[in-house]
């Protein structure tokens, strides 16, 4: 290759979807960059190489106990702990444990001018220099390419049960979701899924106002039947016990209820968790057929457009998305699409001037040349 | 320590800076010595400087204009919150302005429903939780300094506090910010949703030191309160068993709410301060605080007993109403200027450190003790590893300053060298700023100086603070890093 030219950065390619597509003339794959290097459960730090399967860091923390507290979806299959990093997505327990960017510690990496540097630490505490894991955390490959990871691992739940309200409108669930996390209830999770919109293998019947508990079966015990005595008037009450409540909240991490149908786009859209059902209507009164539930509190909408996914559709609907957040604050990313749409459609948020600036000028100090996963997060970033 | 040489044409310009000044702020500018003098350092006492001048704007369009002029003009800018800094982050240019943000003091929004409250920077930070404390919630990091220190200030230092092992530091808590770039230009990053679009700016805005912009409006995140809290007091005869305790407590997937470990010296001399009772025959404490629930804490209050009991613990001690548990905290709280009574002066140092490489050193601690000749009592945030030595010394006697400053660097040091870090949550600023080396390459720093230069091209804000060596970002962009090293090693450091 030529001094100059362009990389798209691969890694397992689980989230290759997400994002503008990269248009360079080499690709360059780190997936060959895998291994834990170092797990220290008591000081609850993990290095790792970023090419190492979710899977299997998973799977060696399950055995000690500890878990990844931002529960990284898997969109197409695990992916890697890069992969992660780089998209930054967190799961349903954004709420209480943060996102995937309060958990990464610490990195090294090689910058778009070919320079090696690391960054933060490998220990859960430190503010020595710019917090760049952060910065790194959500840049989709476009700063830096990253050759190793040091991230906060912390205890598994002892115990997971769930408490589900049948039969409430968005409205009245958002409402709900909102007291029920403004108490001492302590949920770990709160999600809503209209009467359309059901997870395989878990029996709701009609619409689902979902919380999960988590923590010391004692704890767990007391605030579930507190809870439930609390809502008895709001609607039918299920409870999912620990099988049930595992499966249910991996079905809403990985976005299962909108897996299947891949030909249709698929939006994210964050928003102050108290209007989630007031965006959500807004949208959905101008794009009949569109399909959406509710996670964080109301906080994060998953909506599945109507129709085919092609470049007119997609504008068009992206054109309703974007005005109905305008007036809540937040943002609206297409997370599923062909890549023509990709092309073709602001798949982030289109910032605002000055902030664009910014953005692009973090870009070019890192990358200056524009060889790192180019127009991936924006057309000239 | 050395700060960057005062520009002669600048202090030349210093009537014409004031006159600019006086117009963006007519009420707000503070010439005369006797006024700026009550600004010439920050909680790291042992330096001063008298800045050119202070400004005090009381609106973000001030603000804005405030910078305007001082990026036109080429004038640097220190921004100052409550000037609580112990690392010296506030610590005035002889030829820079103070950016004093104590007038942008209101709380802006409360809002229950998204758990959330936007303010400006000059609000205290314990003012926050008292706004929200008749509806039973509160703001989680609580630095020790929380009924002064603002939250502007928070966000630069990215504050920590007992606890925020559980609750985590600032930069967990923070939402949303409206900043002022050096240029003037006003940017919003993040809201009341819960992640930021595009690149983490909010991520590196917290923690900067003041050194990418200034922060003219904040939203935090609120939390309810929990409804039960305990404390256990636990004594050890040794540093090692108190240790292995704390690892064993996360070992078993505890996450306490705080967990404070304090040595023998800080043990009497917080006992002596303010007599709450802790055991006096013990080599170390512990105090672990669980909340949530009654029947979570009871539970968890049982299963800590028992890990402790099992390492070997001496002596344990439950909280049994509120007031005893506030007394249990009020030992650790008043540390410091327990540990101030035995001594005219003291350092705080503030390095983290795997917490297995505690005993380890501790133990190289007593070492330099001797060596450098003066004593040291250790108090420290045992779950996250971050520790708190406080070195004795009396500025009054010829040579205890440099030793005091020679005997922080030496255990700064030793926390890089057991895989730690120069600083837990006091920042670098001016007081680390020249060991920054011992942690990062050349390189490390020169990707997180073109980071600033992205913020601030001509490095006019907080200059002289966190990177050794002043770069011009020109030069920067220049600079080819090879293994690590530029290529111009010899450049004078400051």
């Amino acid at each position: 290759m030529n001094a100059g030219e362009a990389l798209d950065v691969v890694g397992a390619g689980t989230r290759r979807g997400v994002g503008r597509p990269v248009d360079a003339p080499h690709v360059l794959d780190v997936s060959a960059l895998r291994g834990v290097v170092d797990y220290e459960p008591e000081e609850l730090i993990l290095t790792a190489l970023p090419g190492t399967s979710l899977a299997e860091i998973e799977s060696l923390l399950d055995a000690r106990k500890q878990c990844l507290a931002f529960e990284p979806p898997h969109l197409t299959g695990s992916g890697t702990l890069g992969g992660a990093v780089s998209t930054g997505l967190s799961g349903p327990r954004r709420l209480k444990a943060g996102a995937v960017r309060d958990h990464v510690l610490g990195f090294s990496a090689a910058s778009g001018r070919g320079e090696l540097f690391k960054a933060g630490g490998k220990v859960v505490k430190n503010v020595t220099g710019y917090d760049l894991p952060k910065l790194i955390t959500g840049s989709y490959g476009t700063l830096a390419v990253l050759t190793e990871l040091t991230i906060k691992v912390l205890p598994a739940q002892e115990d997971t049960r769930t408490l589900i309200v049948g039969g409430q409108t968005a409205g009245d669930a958002v409402r709900t979701m909102a007291n029920v996390l403004q108490s001492t209830a302590d949920v770990s999770a709160a999600c809503y899924l209209p009467r359309d919109i059901s997870v395989p293998g878990t029996a709701t019947h009609g619409a689902a106002t979902a919380f999960r508990f988590e923590g010391v079966t004692p704890s767990v015990e007391f605030r579930l039947s507190r809870l439930r005595h609390q809502l008895a008037s709001a609607g039918s009450i299920a409870i999912l016990d620990l099988e049930g409540s595992l499966h249910f909240w991996r079905a809403i991490r990985d976005v299962v209820p909108f897996a299947e149908d891949s030909a249709r786009c698929l939006w994210r859209i964050s928003v102050p968790p108290a209007r989630g059902a007031e965006v959500l209507a807004k949208i959905q009164t101008s794009l009949p057929g569109s399909r959406a539930f509710l996670d964080w509190g109301g906080g994060l909408i998953w909506l599945q457009s109507p129709g085919e996914a092609d470049v007119a559709g997609t504008l068009a609907c992206e054109q309703k998305i974007r005005s109905a957040v305008a007036q809540s604050g937040g943002h609206a990313t297409l997370v599923r699409a062909p890549a023509d749409v990709r092309r073709n459609v602001s798949v982030f948020q289109p910032q605002a001037t000055a902030l664009a600036a910014l953005s692009k000028r973090v870009k070019l100090q890192f990358d200056p040349k524009r060889v790192l996963n180019p127009g991936r997060m924006y057309a000239d970033v | 320590m050395k700060m960057p040489a005062p520009d002669p044409s600048i202090l030349a310009r210093r009537g014409e800076v004031l006159a600019r000044l006086r117009e963006a702020v007519p009420d707000g500018v503070i010439e005369d010595e006797a006024s700026r003098r009550a600004y010439e350092q920050d909680a790291l006492t042992a330096y001063r400087q008298m800045p050119m001048l202070v400004v005090l704007p009381s609106s973000t369009r001030e603000v804005a204009a405030v910078l305007r002029i001082c990026s036109a003009l080429g004038v640097k800018v220190v921004p100052r919150g409550a000037g609580t800094s112990l690392s010296g982050g506030a610590l005035p240019l002889a030829d820079g302005v103070v950016v004093g943000l104590a007038r942008l003091s209101k709380i802006l929004d409360v809002d229950y429903d998204n758990r959330t409250v936007t303010c400006q920077p000059g609000v205290t930070n314990l003012s926050i939780s008292k706004a929200v404390d008749a509806r039973g919630f509160y703001y989680a990091p609580d630095p020790s300094s929380q009924i002064a220190c603002t939250i502007g200030g928070n966000i630069a230092e990215n504050s920590g506090g007992v606890h925020c092992l559980k609750y985590g530091l600032t930069t967990n808590n923070v939402l949303g910010v409206e900043i002022v770039t050096i240029e003037g230009e006003i940017v919003r990053i993040g809201g009341k949703h819960l992640d930021a679009e595009g690149y983490d700016l909010l991520g590196i805005l917290t923690g900067s030191e003041g050194l990418l912009g200034i922060v003219t409006e904040v939203t935090v995140r609120i939390l309810p309160k929990a409804e039960t809290a305990r404390a256990l007091l636990i004594g050890f005869a040794s540093n090692e068993t108190a240790g292995a305790t704390v690892a064993a407590i996360i070992g078993a997937g505890i996450i306490p709410a705080g967990m404070e470990m304090m040595d023998k010296p800080a043990i009497h001399a917080a006992e002596a301060f303010v007599n709450v009772g802790y055991p006096l025959d013990v080599e170390a404490l512990l105090i672990v605080e669980l909340d949530g629930p009654a029947a979570e804490v009871d539970h968890l209050c049982a299963q800590v007993t028992a890990l402790a009991r099992e390492q070997g613990a001496v002596s344990s001690r439950m909280s049994s109403s509120e007031p005893e548990r506030l007394a249990f905290w009020a030992g650790r709280k008043a540390a410091f200027p327990a540990v101030g009574r035995l001594s005219p002066d003291y350092f705080c140092m503030d390095g983290t450190i795997p917490r297995k490489a505690l005993p380890a050193v501790l133990a190289r601690l007593k070492d330099f003790e001797s060596e450098f000749g003066l004593r040291v009592a250790n108090v420290f945030h045992a779950g996250d590893g971050n520790l708190h030595p406080l070195i004795l010394f009396d500025s009054n006697q010829p040579g205890e300053l440099e030793r005091a400053e020679a005997f922080g660097a030496a255990i700064l040091r030793l926390c890089v060298q057991v895989g730690g870090v120069l600083t837990g949550e006091h920042g670098v600023g001016v007081e680390k700023r020249d060991l920054m080396s011992e942690q990062f390459t050349e390189g490390d720093l020169a990707h997180q100086e073109r980071l600033k230069c992205a913020f601030d091209p001509a490095g006019l804000l907080n200059p002289g603070k966190v990177f050794p060596i002043l770069h011009r970002c020109a030069e920067l962009g220049r600079l080819h890093v090879h293994q690590g090293k530029l290529a111009f090693p010899d450049i004078p450091r400051f």
